[in-house]
């Protein structure tokens, strides 16, 4: 029983750490620009056809890896460019309308262009075999997924804490006119946030895709999906709230998915997205709330 | 070195600033005074394109700004320490003095910046580490001037510092505005406390319903009474 909890704990972080790092593009991006971007699960998409072209090509997985997080990075800083500058000062409603414009139309251009049904992707072997603990066995993949969402976190409080970029957009999110005032690019510190959005979709994308091996047009979808209740109940516009809401709806799957009854777990989803009602029931505001809600945008 | 004419603020349909026309020399203390709602943060907003200008003129050192963005007007030398302080309360003290900085070309300069402010409020560097959000009102104004000076301003404007602070700490801020006027630097300020800022300004404008009404030296502004019925409502 304790090895299968143990065992059952390690799947938890490595999803939830999924979670979390989407979670915190999404909440990156609205702290700053007060928008959800709905257009985040596509982005994990582009990072997956990546993925499977260079497999086809013949790249190592340890340079295409890289490459998919950066087309992430670079279609997210493109898409701010194209679609949501010209909407920037509209209201939230339109910003909303306009993500799952560009949601649907790159949906449809993956359909149309690449493929209607899920493709391959080649993946390393050596990351679908195990490494033995004592008595039970860890997947790499898994390994892999965890090693890299604590990297990402590292690196992520690190710029934000210690760099005039990171540190500018901060202070943005607090209040973007005194922020301008003190000399930040809005431009700049926008395009910053949305490659740095871009980027934890990448990451996320790359681990998703070496757990399932395949990709196809809706992939982002459900992860996003998910990425977006974890940030709600984390505390919608807060970094730390977003991490604690995607471990937490990690451990709520994964503890559900391997405990509960068997005749209960076709009511899986609906049971785990109760207890995310009652989390909010109990804590309106999320986990960990964002200190400044509503506080101007730009 | 600032010279604005026709100066108008609107809001909507709402007209705050009804074409105001005022100029500061260099080296200069000037007071902006009158009674809420005159218009006098809505002017000051304008010149760094915090609030929406309709028009006017706005010069600085022999240039038109009026249409440049905030984020550029920090670059030329211009800054504004705002109303109700507007630090960043989730970051450190430190973090806000050097976001204060971040539009300086100068980074070699960086250090000395540092070294001037926390000279001038010894308190912020024992602060340093802290929340900006967890300081007193006092601290937090002399962290929005401290902020605004990191930038080396060539103008600075300072929109009601005595803002909701206890009387002590006022005469202490007050005394720290003369100190900065006589290390050069140029300084427009907003103020309700009228007695107060006339002890220190050399000259001072007086607005009522979003125009000037009086203009003049600080003696001059103390001996007539056109002060007091701007306040009042009847200048």
């Amino acid at each position: 029983m304790l090895d299968l909890i143990l065992q059952q704990t390690i799947n938890a972080v490595a999803l939830g750490g999924t979670y979390a790092l989407l979670a915190l593009g999404l909440a990156i991006v609205f702290s700053i620009m007060g928008m959800i971007n709905f257009a985040h699960g596509e982005l994990m998409t582009i990072s997956g056809y990546t993925l499977m072209y260079c497999g086809l090509a013949g790249v190592p997985f340890v340079i295409s890896a890289p490459l998919a997080i950066l087309a992430a990075a670079g279609a997210a800083v493109m898409m701010e460019r194209v679609a949501f500058r010209p909407v920037r000062n509209a209201s939230a409603a339109t910003m909303l309308v306009t993500s799952f414009a560009v949601a649907a139309i790159l949906q449809i251009l993956f359909q149309n262009l690449i493929a209607k049904r899920s493709k391959p992707v080649m993946i390393p072997d050596v990351l679908s075999e195990s490494i033995a603990f004592g008595d039970f066995l860890i997947g790499i993949n898994k390994l892999l997924a965890i090693a890299t969402t604590i990297a990402m976190l590292l690196f992520l409080n690190w710029f934000l804490k210690r760099t005039d970029v990171g540190i500018a957009m901060r202070a943005a999110a607090e209040d973007f006119p005194i922020a301008q005032l003190m000399g930040v690019q809005a431009n700049a510190v926008i395009a910053g946030a949305f490659a740095l959005s871009g980027m934890l979709a990448g990451v996320a994308a790359v681990l998703w895709v070496s757990q399932r091996a395949s990709v196809d047009p809706l992939m982002g979808f459900v992860p996003v999906l998910k990425a977006f209740i974890a940030a709600i109940l984390g505390g919608l516009g807060s970094l730390t709230g977003a991490v604690a809401g995607g471990f937490m709806l990690g451990f709520i799957e994964i503890y559900l998915t391997a405990f509960l009854p068997e005749h209960l777990l076709e009511f899986k989803e609906p049971i785990g997205l109760g207890i995310v009602v009652l989390m909010l029931l109990w804590r309106p505001n999320g986990l960990i709330p964002a200190a400044a809600i509503g506080s101007q945008k730009v | 070195m600032l010279k604005v004419s026709g100066l108008k603020v609107a809001y909507g349909a709402v007209e705050a600033v009804r074409g105001v026309d005022l100029d500061v020399e260099q080296g200069e203390l000037v007071a902006l005074l009158g009674a809420n709602g005159a218009g006098k943060s809505s002017t000051l907003n304008a010149l760094v394109g915090l609030s929406p200008l309709k028009a006017g003129r706005i010069e600085f050192l022999s240039e038109d700004i009026a249409k440049l963005p905030t984020e550029v007007l920090v670059r030329r030398g211009i800054t504004l320490s705002p109303e109700g302080r507007r630090i960043f309360a989730s970051l450190s003290v430190a973090e806000n003095l050097r976001l204060g900085a971040y539009g300086r070309a100068e980074r070699d300069q960086l250090d000395e910046a540092y070294d001037q402010v926390f000279a001038l409020f010894p308190i912020l560097k024992e602060r340093e580490t802290q929340l900006a959000g967890t300081l007193s009102g006092g601290q937090q104004q002399m962290l929005a001037i401290g902020r605004a000076l990191m930038i080396g301003p060539k103008l600075l404007l300072l929109d009601e510092p005595s803002l909701g602070l206890a009387p002590q700490i006022v005469e202490t801020i007050f005394e720290l505005i003369s100190a900065l006027r006589d290390r050069g630097i140029t300084i427009l300020m907003v103020e309700q406390n009228v007695a107060m800022s006339l002890d220190i300004v050399d000259r001072g404008y007086v607005m009522a319903g979003g125009e000037i009404v009086a203009a003049g030296s600080a003696q001059e502004l103390k001996a007539s009474n056109v002060v007091e019925n701007a306040y009042l409502g009847t200048g």
